[in-house]
């Protein structure tokens, strides 16, 4: 069954404010996922300039050997990203849904400081 | 992908959870009260409703976003009509119209007839400068600003002071786009 690796959440200056892995494969420590996470929200930026199309919102979807990288970004430049097995099907939908639960969640916990890291209550 | 249809803001009002209006508006009323009363000053509280506005806005609008489904304006125009037909209706249950749009189409009023805010308020002589529902100017402004607008939101008839209805004027000062930290040349 195809299944998820890991989720990020970045914000819009590109700084990484949530990070879950779901499994072995691709298991990283905090320091690695904020650099994977620039690396991800400048490679987002330069695809914008990139594009042919005029009006580019920059990529969506990576398709590798060994994994799918799918990555909805929000009218307000929130980036949400999933990295899971190739071929795993309505990781937008997913995404989406992720996207309403942060809304839910996040955004309206008072304690929550815009663009900062989201702390899970241990 | 199949393209996603924007939901009405009746659909997305009948789906979402909603509380009693009665307590929100006493509750908001609450609010107004007590900042009169720490604040003292009528223009001080003014300012504070449109900044505790701009708080709500900024975080207001990645969920009406995400629950409505719209996919980015065109232009003004259409984010206005969004935000007073589908945002109005989504969070306050009322619907607003836009007109009275300048040469430019960056200048509009919001028109709401019915705002839930103001049921069973009067305001005494001496608050007469106050803007009741200066939140909700702030909230526009939080909005916009997150999705690279920059407006000025004033209030141009209050029914609290005696108008026929509220009219909000939202003038689009700027598109500020994302900008990125990369150099062209070197």
């Amino acid at each position: 069954m195809a299944a998820i690796y890991s989720l990020y959440i970045i914000n819009k200056s590109g700084g990484l404010i949530f990070y879950k892995d779901y499994g072995s494969a691709g298991r990283m420590d905090t320091n690695d996922s904020l650099r994977v996470a620039s690396l991800w929200h400048s490679m987002h930026a330069i695809s914008q300039q990139l594009s042919p199309v005029v009006g580019c919102s920059g990529i969506e979807l990576l398709e590798a050997d060994t994994f799918d990288l799918h990555c909805f970004q929000s009218l307000t430049g929130t980036k949400f990203f999933v990295v899971c097995e190739p071929g795993t099907q309505q990781m937008e939908g997913l995404l989406k849904a992720i996207y309403e639960l942060y809304t839910d969640y996040v955004l309206k916990n008072p304690f929550y400081e815009m663009e900062m890291p989201i702390r899970k209550p241990s | 992908m199949a393209p996603v249809i924007p939901r009405s803001g009746d659909a997305i009002f009948a789906s979402v959870e909603r509380v009693n209006a009665e307590l929100f508006t006493l509750t908001y009323g609450a609010i107004v009260r007590q900042l009169l009363t720490d604040l003292e000053e009528v223009e001080e509280v003014n300012k504070q409703l449109d900044q505790m506005g701009y708080n709500i806005g900024i975080r207001l609008v990645d969920e009406f976003l995400a629950k409505s489904n719209v996919s980015r304006c065109i232009d003004f125009k259409e984010t206005a009509e969004v935000i007073a037909k589908v945002g109005f209706k989504m969070f306050l249950g009322v619907t607003a119209s836009v007109s009275n749009w300048d040469a430019d189409g960056t200048c509009c009023s919001i028109i709401l007839e019915d705002n839930p805010l103001v049921d069973f308020v009067e305001l005494p002589d001496t608050c007469q400068g106050l803007y009741y529902c200066n939140v909700l100017s702030g909230v526009i402004r939080g909005a916009l600003e997150m999705v690279s607008m920059k407006t000025e939101v004033t209030w141009v008839r209050d029914m609290l002071r005696g108008d026929d209805a509220f009219e909000l004027q939202v003038k689009l000062l700027k598109q500020v786009p994302e900008e990125y930290p990369y150099k062209d040349d070197e």
